[in-house]
């Protein structure tokens, strides 16, 4: 007859946690590829307009941002952020120079300018903010939004 | 030799697991996932007292023009925003060959005009349902054609569709209510 002794004491082994640095590990880096550092601070408040099903954007590398909004909730006073100032619309063509310069030419052409634009917004500026896009070369745009949440 | 290595003091790696809990906490807190997401478009080039080749005919543009109240005006009537993707739909492909409608896909043009009051959330709405519009006919030629999904598709043959079917939305310059008063 064969019998299995149990060995009470090894009935629940410890877990080893030798591993658990190196899963740590992984998660951190992941979290450090992904972290998008905001260097620019937002002065205006905006509620991105929702839509039925948005694109992705692909390279965020090659994008940069105008913001146009108020300052805050109730006001109707619309104004557009480049960087961390406010700007004109004369302001966007030496601003989308400035970006363009650092790129290699090869990637020139891929720049997208995001809008990112309150939905409050009256269609006027954006028109100006479009005209002046236009004239300074930048046809490549986007119209930043959330997807519309189905209840 | 063997003495040596048995000297050897070992690096003591049990607070490396603290220090990177810390530092991932740190990340975590930090990280914003924000996808950027929207309609990405591509604007006409810039010139100068450029005038339209050749207008062109009534027929085969479909007018939508949204007002400073955000109503919508669909070649003369007004329309629900909920509508304007089936109507869209309608006049491009024309199946029952209306003499209203677009002589075929190839020929249909959207002319889309807005004020400069309207709101930045309306004119968003009404090119997503243009472009939604543009993206079904797309899928449902693919289907046809090829029998898979349009985004599935390589290059050229999206190329081939999207010859068959272009998408071209025109935007007028805006009216200017607020100054007429």
């Amino acid at each position: 007859m064969l019998t299995l002794k149990r060995n009470d004491k090894n009935r629940f082994p410890q877990v080893s946690t030798a591993s658990l640095p190196d899963i740590i590990f992984i998660l951190l880096f992941f979290f450090m590829v992904v972290t998008v550092m905001r260097s620019k601070p937002l002065k205006l408040e905006i509620t991105k307009p929702n839509i039925q099903d948005p694109q992705n954007a692909k390279d965020r590398k090659l994008m940069a941002y105008i913001y146009v909004g108020a300052t805050n909730k109730s006001s109707k006073d619309y104004k557009i952020q480049i960087d961390d100032a406010f700007a004109k619309i004369e302001d966007i063509r030496p601003f989308v120079d400035r970006q363009k310069e650092k790129l290699p030419i090869e990637l020139k052409e891929r720049f997208t300018i995001s809008l990112r634009i309150d939905k409050a917004v009256e269609m006027g500026i954006v028109e100006d903010i479009k005209v002046a896009l236009r004239k300074s070369k930048q046809q490549r745009i986007i119209y930043s939004a959330n997807p519309k949440l189905e209840n | 030799m063997a003495k040596n290595k048995k000297n050897e003091a070992g690096f003591n790696a049990s607070s490396m697991a603290d220090v990177a809990f810390l530092l991932l906490i740190f990340f975590l807190v930090a990280t914003t996932i924000d996808i950027e997401k929207g309609i990405s478009v591509i604007l006409p080039p810039y010139c100068e007292g450029c005038e339209e080749p050749n207008p062109p005919s009534k027929r085969n543009t479909f007018f939508v023009k949204i007002n400073t109240q955000d109503q919508l005006l669909v070649r003369g009537n007004e329309l629900d925003l909920a509508q304007l993707k089936d109507r869209t739909k309608e006049f491009i492909l024309n199946p029952t060959k209306n003499k209203n409608l677009s002589k075929s896909p190839r020929h249909a043009l959207i002319a889309l005009q807005n004020d400069r009051g309207t709101s930045y959330e309306m004119y968003l709405a009404v090119y997503n349902e243009l472009k939604a519009a543009y993206s079904e006919l797309w899928e449902d030629k693919a289907r046809q054609l090829f029998g898979i999904a349009y985004n599935d598709l390589p290059r050229a043959k999206k190329k081939i569709i999207r010859k068959e079917i272009p998408l071209v939305i025109s935007e007028s310059e805006p009216t200017n209510y607020q100054a007429l008063k």
